[in-house]
Parts: structure tokens; C-alpha cells; sequence
């Protein structure tokens, strides 16, 4: 028993290691991927503005069940004005990034991984190394950056249709004054709330984008090695997006 | 035609002018050795066939050949340099003067076949656009898919894709052409084209050419030398013509396609018999 979970561990240990040199060996193709910013943007595009109706009607779910529960739990303190702010700090510190990140693991993260697991598996990354074209620089790179800047856009566009959300429910249908809905909400948000929204959300982006890219080119190129991978793709990023979260979190108290 | 160490003695006369040396490799995946003792030579400016049955590294020698594995022992030399001492922008230098041909084509599947031929130009160069055009064009119009220029590489058949790789493959005028398996799954008419590709880039380009296969008679057309692996080494060289008259068992059983021979064709299992009767019982 314990040489199996010894076996594991190193396994995990080795798959660290792996990404640590995968990690390196993207940031020098990153620097070669920066000549080519037509990749680049065509990767956030697909990352990101392919992205973007999910993310919109995510928004506004959660931003209207935020105005909700909100309006029910602060009513009885006699604090329903309140109900801006709160849908204000808890969707740039916290749901924005982590709901975000979750659904971009799901939509973006696993198209990288499957997109990058079948140009393995058809040789087409073969075929560049051949053709002296490094497949780090053109392939992964313009990938894990376009999913690092889409990210915190996409965060940002979450935040600005939940508030909406939560204002469509909470002035349009149970009653709260407009003015004092926007005022409570500005004078409540800092820049230090923006702050951690944007870190955590550029975090995560980063986070999701190795681990997808990693994944993909790490792959077995079968059928049933991409499809594993595009698994791993969504436990891992999701599992680390919550894990990091809280150390952010925690960081920004 | 002679076995295993002859050729070798026959060819040194003629080692000056390898554009690839193969010098008594090595090469195991996982503990399973796959060469033990290799030594080829292709010459330059001929078409060299490599053959051998399926699973004796032929497409493993080409990674070789173009850096992408390294071997355990021994030396391979391309365009005289060791190619495990050189540096990694030397290594895409030596790549740069050799072409290779994908045995599935291994088109990038995002963009259409012009971009596709067009990429290694477009990576390597700073040519103006209306250059890379006419280039491109040529090279589509030498194998006969200059109409395909707009499609994208799923609407393409097997022998179009491989077709188009081949226009990329020869579209930076390589010194050598690696060609993996470039028979497998064609029809006739296609199969006759790509052959006619192969000489015609040969003797009109100059381009050397190495052919891995195991099409003998194909290979049998075009090849100016041969050589035969099987068990991680060359058992036979010489010309097409010289291995067919071969009387050795390998080579023999290997140009007229015979089950039974030195080289196993069942993979290692119990007795047949007694399997059978197992089975029955339980």
C-alpha cells in the first residue's frame, strides 16, 4: 500500500517537474511569440471573445440571484440600501474572478488542451520542429498569453453585467432608489478592491492557460489521451482556482 | 548484394560524399532496443530506399536523422556533423536545408493549403508577399494543385494532403527529402503521381532522397540504393534489382512477402492448440 502512494507521489513530484520545464521552456517562447502579434490577438479572440456570451449570461445569472438573496437577508436588518455594495464586493473580489476563471477552465481551457492534444496526435507539431518553426513560440505561447489577457477582460465584463444583474432585481422588481443603489455601491468599491479582482483574475487566467497548454502538450496522442487530458484540463484548473482563491484572498485581508 | 558487413566495406569508397552517415547506432525505447549496430550512408544526389517490415524504426531513423531523437551510441551525421553535438539553433539550421514528407501529410489544420505551403517562407524569410505568392504557386502547380490553393486540409482526400506536403516540404528547395511512408493508402492514380514527384525532384532539383517503406516494388522504380533492416540492423544493401535476386532467408522473405521465415510474423504466443483447448475447459 504505501509503495503505491510512494509510487504516486513521485508520479505527482514528476508531473511537477515537468510543468516547471514546460513553464521555462514557455516563458523563452513567449518572448520569441511577442514578434508575432497576429497570433497573439487571434488567441484572444478564441479565448476570450469566443468566450463571451457564456460569460455575459453568467453575469447576469448571478448578478440577479445576488440582488435576490441580498435584498431577502439584508431586509432583515433594515439594510436593503445596502444592496449595492454588496453585490459590488462580492462580485469584483470574489464570484467575478472565480466564477469566471471556472467557466473559462471549461470553455477556453479544455479547447486549448483538445486543440493542442490532436496537433500532437496528427503530427502537425512534428511537422514544425521539422520545418525549424519551434512549436513552443508559435503554438503555446500565443495561447497561454492570449488566455492571460482574455482573462481579466472577461472577468471585467462579468462584474459590469452582474452589478447590472443585481440592480435590474433589486431597483426594478423589489424597489430600491436608483441613486441610492449607485451611491452606496461607489462610495463602498475602492481601488483596492479593483485591485484584487484584477490580480486574482490575472492569476487564474495564468493559471488555467499552463495548465491547458501543459496538458495538451504533454498529452498522449490518442483519441483516449486527449480526451484524459481535457479531463485533467478542468479538475486541475478548478481545484487550483478555488486553492489559490483563498490564498489571494487571504492575502489581500 | 551481400549480408550485413560487406556492404559497408562496398560503400566506404563512396563515404565522402554522404550527405547522411549513420555510424553504428544504438537506439532503445524503453529498455526494447531498436537499433543495435545501424550503419547506413545516403549518398548525394540519389534516392536511397530504406525498407524493412513494420515496427523496425524505420520512421525512428528519420527522427533521428532530423534531431528529434538522439541516439544511445554511435553517431548520426548530417551534412558531416554529428548531429547530438550540435546546438539547438544548429540543429534548426541542418533542419532548414532538409524537407520532410509526413506520412499523414501533417498539415497544420487551422489554415488553407496556399498558408500551409506558404509557412515555412513566411517563418524564414522576409520575401514580399508577391514573391511568396509566385513561389507558392509554383510549387502547388509542380504537384498538380494550384485549384486547391483555397481549401482548407479537411476538405482535401489522403493523396491531395499528401500532395500539398510535399509542395511544402520542397518549397525552401531543401538539400534533402525524407519521405515517410509516402505509399501508404494511395490509389493507383496518386500512387503514380507521387512516385513521379519523387524522381522528378530528384533529377530535375538534385534534391537527395531518402524513402522509408516497405513497398518493394514501388521503391523498386526509383531507388539507386537500398537498404534492408530487420532486428535493429541493415541485413542486406544494394540496389533494388540486386536485393530482389538476393537468395538470403530475410531478404527473401521480405521481397516476395513470405509468412514464414527469420522474420516472425505472429507476434510471440502460447501454443495455438493448447490456447484453444483452454478456452474450452474454461
Amino acid at each position: 500500500m504505501s509503495t503505491v502512494r510512494h509510487g504516486t507521489l513521485l508520479e505527482g513530484v514528476r508531473k511537477f517537474g515537468v510543468a516547471g520545464i514546460f513553464l521555462g521552456r514557455l516563458l523563452i517562447g513567449c518572448v520569441a511569440a511577442l514578434r508575432r502579434p497576429g497570433l497573439i490577438v487571434a488567441q484572444i479572440f478564441n479565448a476570450g471573445g469566443r468566450s463571451l456570451i457564456i460569460i455575459m449570461l453568467s453575469g447576469l445569472f448571478t448578478g440577479m440571484v445576488l440582488g435576490l438573496l441580498g435584498q431577502d437577508v439584508l431586509q432583515r436588518f433594515g439594510a436593503e440600501t445596502a444592496l449595492g455594495q454588496l453585490a459590488a464586493l462580492a462580485l469584483l473580489k470574489q464570484l467575478g474572478p472565480v466564477l469566471t476563471a471556472l467557466l473559462f477552465a471549461g470553455r477556453a481551457g479544455t479547447a486549448l488542451t483538445s486543440e493542442i492534444g490532436l496537433m500532437k496526435a496528427t503530427d502537425q507539431l512534428t511537422a514544425m520542429e521539422v520545418m525549424a518553426v519551434d512549436p513552443m513560440s508559435y503554438v503555446a505561447a500565443p495561447r497561454f498569453l492570449g488566455g492571460i489577457i482574455a482573462m481579466p477582460l472577461l472577468a471585467a465584463v462579468f462584474n459590469v453585467i452582474g452589478l447590472f444583474g443585481a440592480q435590474l432585481i433589486g431597483v426594478g422588481l423589489l424597489g430600491i432608489d436608483r441613486g441610492t443603489f449607485w451611491s452606496n455601491t461607489q462610495s463602498a468599491v475602492g481601488l483596492h478592491d479593483v485591485t484584487e479582482g484584477i490580480v486574482k483574475s490575472l492569476v487564474f487566467g495564468a493559471v488555467i492557460s499552463l495548465i491547458a497548454v501543459n496538458e495538451g502538450y504533454q498529452c498522449e496522442p490518442t483519441a483516449e489521451g486527449v480526451g484524459l487530458a481535457t479531463t485533467r484540463t478542468v479538475v486541475a484548473s478548478s481545484v487550483l482556482t478555488l486553492l489559490l482563491d483563498y490564498v489571494l484572498t487571504a492575502a489581500f485581508m | 548484394m551481400s549480408r550485413q558487413a560487406s556492404p559497408e566495406i562496398a560503400l566506404s569508397a563512396q563515404a565522402d560524399d554522404a550527405v547522411v552517415d549513420v555510424r553504428d547506432v544504438h537506439y532503445a525505447v524503453d529498455g526494447r532496443p531498436i537499433f543495435a549496430g545501424l550503419n547506413l550512408r545516403v549518398r548525394r544526389g540519389l534516392i536511397t530506399a530504406v525498407m524493412g517490415p513494420s515496427g523496425t524504426g524505420k520512421t525512428t531513423l528519420l527522427r533521428l536523422i532530423t534531431g528529434q531523437l538522439f541516439a544511445d551510441r554511435g553517431q548520426v551525421l548530417v551534412f558531416g556533423r554529428d548531429i547530438a553535438t550540435l546546438s539547438g539553433a544548429e540543429i534548426y539550421a541542418t533542419r532548414k536545408r532538409t524537407g520532410m514528407l509526413f506520412q499523414n501529410g501533417a498539415l497544420l489544420t487551422d489554415i488553407n493549403v496556399f498558408e500551409n505551403v506558404a509557412f515555412p517562407v513566411r517563418e524564414h524569410t522576409d520575401l514580399p508577399e508577391s514573391v511568396i505568392r509566385k513561389l507558392v504557386l509554383t510549387k502547388l502547380e509542380a504537384v498538380g494543385l494550384r485549384g486547391a490553393a483555397q481549401l482548407m486540409p479537411a476538405e482535401l482526400s489522403g493523396g491531395m494532403a499528401r500532395r500539398v506536403a510535399l509542395a511544402r516540404a520542397i518549397v525552401m528547395d531543401p538539400e534533402v527529402l525524407l519521405y515517410d511512408e509516402p505509399f501508404v493508402g494511395l490509389d493507383p492514380i496518386s500512387l503514380g503521381v507521387i512516385l513521379r514527384l519523387i524522381k522528378q525532384m530528384n533529377q530535375a532539383l538534385g534534391i537527395t532522397s531518402v524513402v522509408v517503406s516497405h513497398d518493394v516494388q514501388e521503391l523498386a522504380t526509383i531507388a539507386d540504393q537500398s537498404y534492408l533492416l530487420s532486428g535493429g540492423c541493415v541485413v542486406a544493401a544494394g540496389t533494388p534489382q540486386e536485393l530482389a535476386k538476393s537468395d538470403a532467408e530475410t531478404v527473401h522473405q521480405f521481397m516476395t512477402g513470405s509468412a514464414e521465415g527469420p522474420v516472425k510474423f505472429h507476434y510471440p504466443a502460447p501454443d495455438y492448440a493448447s490456447q484453444l483447448l483452454g478456452a474450452d475447459e474454461g
